[in-house]
């Protein structure tokens, strides 16, 4: 496979459909993520928008009901090929969910225990198990609050800071994509701020896509934007995809325009 | 997705991972298939048992009663009755005569008279389901060998006899009538006790019941009854039902019971025992099904005006029965099932006549099941299996109501 | 128009008999603890039992003046043993196949077979004991070595009549974990596996731990099986292939004898019934700590 650095896309997603039993939550979407970038999905509430971004680790395979058709590339290949294993996607696009959800576990085994499965090896040029959590923490922005207490549960910490242990878990893996689903919505506004700038550090060693309904979150934080909106059969379209700037201040659908001012939504 | 160098801390081994995840899946589910085997090799055991040839001699070979190669059916009524005077004294025949009249009685009945009285038959050797299946020649053999006087039959232990007769010492003619009868009885004196009493509680502690440290108390109190032991609930039977309130529970305080004295060991007791310990799972039952009732319908109630009592009784009270119905159920299959408080509480080891009031001696079904069991003779085996099946026929019939009720009312 | 307050006296009836109900399950306990307390009193205070010997006596001989419990404890334990020995792994290993692998359709399937296997009365397991487990122990290690009443036998039933109880509370707890936690492991790279055995497991642990204590609770108090299947007459030994007699087993033989009332003997069940209240009361209760705990921790 080509080195990443070759293409400009980090996923490219093309006619993709999903299902939840007969009903198409998703509708004929083709989109193409750029690597390295905060790309932020936007629209009303039950467009689908969560729905499409955990399609693109196929997270959505843990809902019994739920099926996809259409094709998504990772770097050239397409996730949903039968020979491709789940876990093996997972690993490379890693997660980052609504709600806070550390395990119990410490904070110190939070990051560990991800890095672990995943074969972590210590040793000779590479870091020790404790010097790679102090990395994770410090690239989540963490370390300094909770360095004095890495042994404390993961739940005795404040929602902000878990959400970005829970950040700093999903790096400990080291992901080419992190997915962010509303990874704000229930913070507060400045644990909120903090998540922001994380993302904007972050994208310059990952490609970043979250789904938020804050559009002043979008445009403060990413470099392109999607916006999703639903038909008359209540299935999610993307409308339009661009850059933020751009998306904001010269929108060419009138859909998106009425949703960024406000009209609808 | 080989992407070598990438990840360059990582070594991943996902085939051995996934090999891993793929043993221990498999490992659950050997587990279950273990679950559902136990109850095919339960269910199994008790058809095995159940069904079978038996070789049975008479006392009085039948040939000295009709003419070879021919049976009992085909003789006539008065040709039966002959039969029966020539063979038995006056007194027995007497006293047949007197439950009921030769003349009126049916002439399968008949058939069913000299067999059992005139002939005696006697169990000699009996054979499990597989057995008589699988090797049904050596069986034949066998029985000409062992018993060449015998005749070797296929016969169900379960069947219409078994419902209708007492117990008895000789199995052929062993039923479970006083022991079902006993059964209902006891349940009935069960469920009048323990349905309003539970739904009482349960509804006070819902409905009623602040949150003090009192009411707290009370409800503990029920989850911590609902795991006690039902022998404990035996001794406690045996202590106030059987010995304490002796002269009510015999019945000597209202002049009826048997012979006057005061012999707590009756229906009355085992009914009110078992009510003691289905009581805190009818609470329980019930107050889920309470709470499952939405608070809107409540407050919809007050607003017009009604009292607390009204708005339960016309609004909580319909809403919450197929709920309340359904826990009773479960909770009296369990008092059905229930074995040890009743022994402790006295439940007669030999008893042949329908209970007539609540201060009748007693016998239950899953009791007589005990005793049989309890027996060395094989052949008491085969009549316990049997009646176990009636007992779990009784259960599941109760059990498949409670649930096709549940989900009638499910909205 | 009056608005004053005025009696409803239907309504105090009412809530006064409802009152009454709701403290009768008090009245119940206080009646265990009373009743069955003060015949056990009779007994410990009677000058033919000394204390000390009842807790360490290894003979158990109403006749012989002989009250030494640990026959009928160990007997107890020995059952409990076989009994967990089924009832835990069987009974884990079915709880995650239902919470975690099954599909919903053959869920549906297998829980009414839990429940049926839950809702068979303990006579009957006995019975089974008695048909099937004894004999086919006997054709394994041989008729001179396994008596025909044995407390392997009875504890391996009692594993079974234990199991839908295991299985139901530690599919409850494994399904209070909440989803989100699966989600994180499998976003992570977990293997289905990991995720069920390294975060989920955990996560249920708790709940899991009440259920193992209920299910020890339910088998020492557990009756039927044992007087059927463990053997009649105290026994004090190690062997669970020898007969013995359990604290339950033997309430119930000698109650279900002719007993006079009054006797040292009659007052000593009573001895055995409130320890076996008091033993399984403290399990429960705190295997419900156990539980409201976990329940708080993922509301």
């Amino acid at each position: 496979m080509d080195s990443p650095n070759n293409s400009e896309n980090a996923i490219e997603v093309s006619g993709l459909n999903i299902y939840y039993d007969k009903f198409r939550a998703v509708k004929n979407v083709s989109i193409a993520i750029k690597q390295k970038k905060v790309t932020a999905f936007i629209g009303p509430s039950g467009c689908g928008k969560s729905t499409m971004l955990r399609s693109l680790n196929r997270m959505n395979e843990l809902i019994p009901s739920c099926h996809t058709e259409g094709k998504v590339d990772f770097l050239g290949q397409d996730i949903y090929a039968p020979n491709v294993d789940p876990v093996e996607v997972r690993k490379r696009i890693g997660m980052v969910f609504q709600k806070p959800n550390p395990f119990p576990k410490s904070i110190y085994e939070n990051v560990a225990w991800s890095a672990r499965i995943n074969g972590f090896k210590p040793g000779l040029g590479r870091p020790s198990m404790d010097e790679w959590v102090e990395i994770c923490l410090r690239k989540a922005a963490l370390w300094d609050e909770v360095k004095d207490k890495l042994h404390q549960s993961g739940l005795s910490i404040s929602g902000g800071q878990q959400q970005r242990l829970c950040i700093a878990r999903t790096i400990a893996v080291q992901p080419q994509i992190i997915l962010m689903d509303e990874p704000a919505s229930a913070l507060d506004p400045i644990a909120t701020l903090k998540i922001e700038e994380l993302m904007r550090e972050l994208a310059d060693e990952y490609t970043i896509i979250v789904v938020t309904h804050n559009m002043q979150q979008a445009a403060r934080a990413s470099d392109y934007t999607a916006f999703f909106t639903m038909d008359e059969d209540r299935s999610g379209i993307l409308v339009e995809y661009d850059k933020t700037e751009k998306l904001y201040t010269n929108p060419s659908d009138s859909k998106t325009e009425a949703y960024i001012s406000g009209r609808f939504g | 997705m080989n992407q070598p160098g990438y990840q360059p801390y990582f070594s991943v081994n996902l085939p051995g991972r996934q090999a891993l995840s793929k043993v221990w899946r498999s490992l659950f589910l050997v587990t279950t298939a273990i679950a559902v085997v136990f109850l095919v090799i339960l269910v199994g055991t008790l058809i095995n048992q159940s069904v079978g040839y038996v070789a049975i001699e008479t006392k009085t070979p039948i040939a000295s009663l009709v003419s070879d190669g021919h049976s009992l059916e085909e003789l006539d009524k008065a040709e039966l009755v002959t039969l029966l005077q020539q063979n038995l004294t006056t007194g027995r025949y007497n006293t047949l005569n007197a439950s009921e009249p030769m003349e009126t009685r049916a002439k399968s009945d008949l058939v069913n008279l000299v067999y059992t009285e005139v002939l005696e038959p006697e169990v000699q050797e009996t054979w499990l389901l597989t057995e008589s299946i699988f090797h049904g020649n050596r069986i034949k053999a066998e029985a000409a060998e062992l018993h060449p006087d015998a005749l070797l039959q296929f016969k169900s232990w379960l069947n219409f006899n078994l419902l209708k007769t007492t117990q008895s010492s000789d199995p052929l003619a062993s039923g479970i009538r006083t022991a079902l009868l006993g059964s209902i009885w006891s349940i009935l004196i069960t469920i009048l006790v323990a349905f309003p009493l539970g739904v009482g509680a349960a509804l006070y502690l819902e409905e009623y019941a602040r949150d003090t440290w009192v009411n707290r108390m009370i409800q503990t109190n029920i989850n911590n009854l609902a795991g006690v032991p039902s022998i404990i609930y035996g001794m406690l039977g045996l202590a106030i039902f059987v010995r304490t309130l002796s002269v009510i529970t015999s019945g000597a305080a209202f002049g009826l019971g048997s012979g006057g004295s005061e012999n707590g060991r009756t229906l009355l007791s085992a009914g009110l025992t078992l009510a003691l310990l289905v009581l805190p799972l009818i609470i329980i039952n019930t107050q889920e099904a309470v709470k499952a009732v939405p608070d809107t319908l409540r407050q919809a109630s007050y607003g017009l005006g009604a009292t607390q009592w009204q708005t339960i009784w016309y609004h909580v009270l319909p809403n919450a029965m197929p709920g309340i119905l359904t826990g009773t159920i479960l909770a009296i299959s369990r008092a059905i099932g229930e074995t040890a408080p009743l022994v402790v509480v006295g439940a007669a080891t030999y008893i042949t006549f329908d209970p007539n009031n609540v201060f009748s001696r007693f016998t239950t079904l899953p009791i007589q099941i005990y005793q049989w069991s309890s027996r060395p003779q094989a052949v008491f085996q085969h009549i316990a299996a049997a009646a176990i099946l009636v007992l779990l026929i009784l259960l599941l019939s109760l059990n498949s109501f409670a649930i096709v009720l549940r989900n009638r009312y499910r909205k | 128009m009056d608005l004053s307050k005025h009696s409803r006296p239907a309504e105090i009836l009412i809530k006064a008999f409802l009152v009454f109900c709701g403290f009768f399950s008090i009245l119940i306990t206080v009646g265990i603890i009373y009743e069955v307390g003060s015949e056990a009193l009779l007994f410990f205070s009677n000058p033919q039992v000394n204390l000390w010997k009842f807790f360490t006596g290894t003979v158990w001989q109403p006749q012989a003046q002989e009250f030494g419990i640990l026959p009928l404890v160990n007997a107890t334990f020995m059952t409990t043993l076989f009994a967990m020995m089924v009832a835990l792994p069987l009974g884990l290993g079915v709880a995650m196949y239902l919470s975690e692998y099954a599909t919903p359709r053959v869920r549906k399937v297998l829980k009414p077979v839990l429940e049926v296997l839950a809702g068979i009365p303990t006579v009957v397991y006995g019975y089974f004991a008695l048909t099937f487990m004894t004999p086919l122990l006997r054709q394994i290690f041989g008729v001179d070595v396994v008596n025909i009443y044995n407390t392997a036998s009875a504890g391996l039933v009692m594993g079974i009549l234990i199991l839908p109880l295991v299985a139901s509370m530690c599919e409850d707890a494994l399904s209070a974990v909440p989803q989100s936690l699966r989600d994180a492991s499998y976003a992570l790279g977990a293997t289905k596996f990991e995720t069920v055995v390294k975060i989920v497991l955990p996560a249920a642990i708790s709940g899991i731990a009440a259920a193992v204590i209920v299910a020890f609770s339910r088998a020492v108090g557990e009756t039927m099986i044992v007087a059927m299947a463990a053997g009649a007459g105290p026994n004090f030994t190690f062997n669970p292939f020898k007969s013995a007699e359990t604290m339950t087993g033997h309430i119930v033989r000698i109650s279900g004898g002719d007993l006079s009332y009054d006797s040292i003997d009659y007052n000593s069940l009573f001895a055995i019934a409130i320890l076996l209240f008091l033993f399984t009361l403290t399990l429960n209760v705190i295997s419900q700590r156990i539980v409201r705990k976990y329940r708080r921790k993922y509301e």
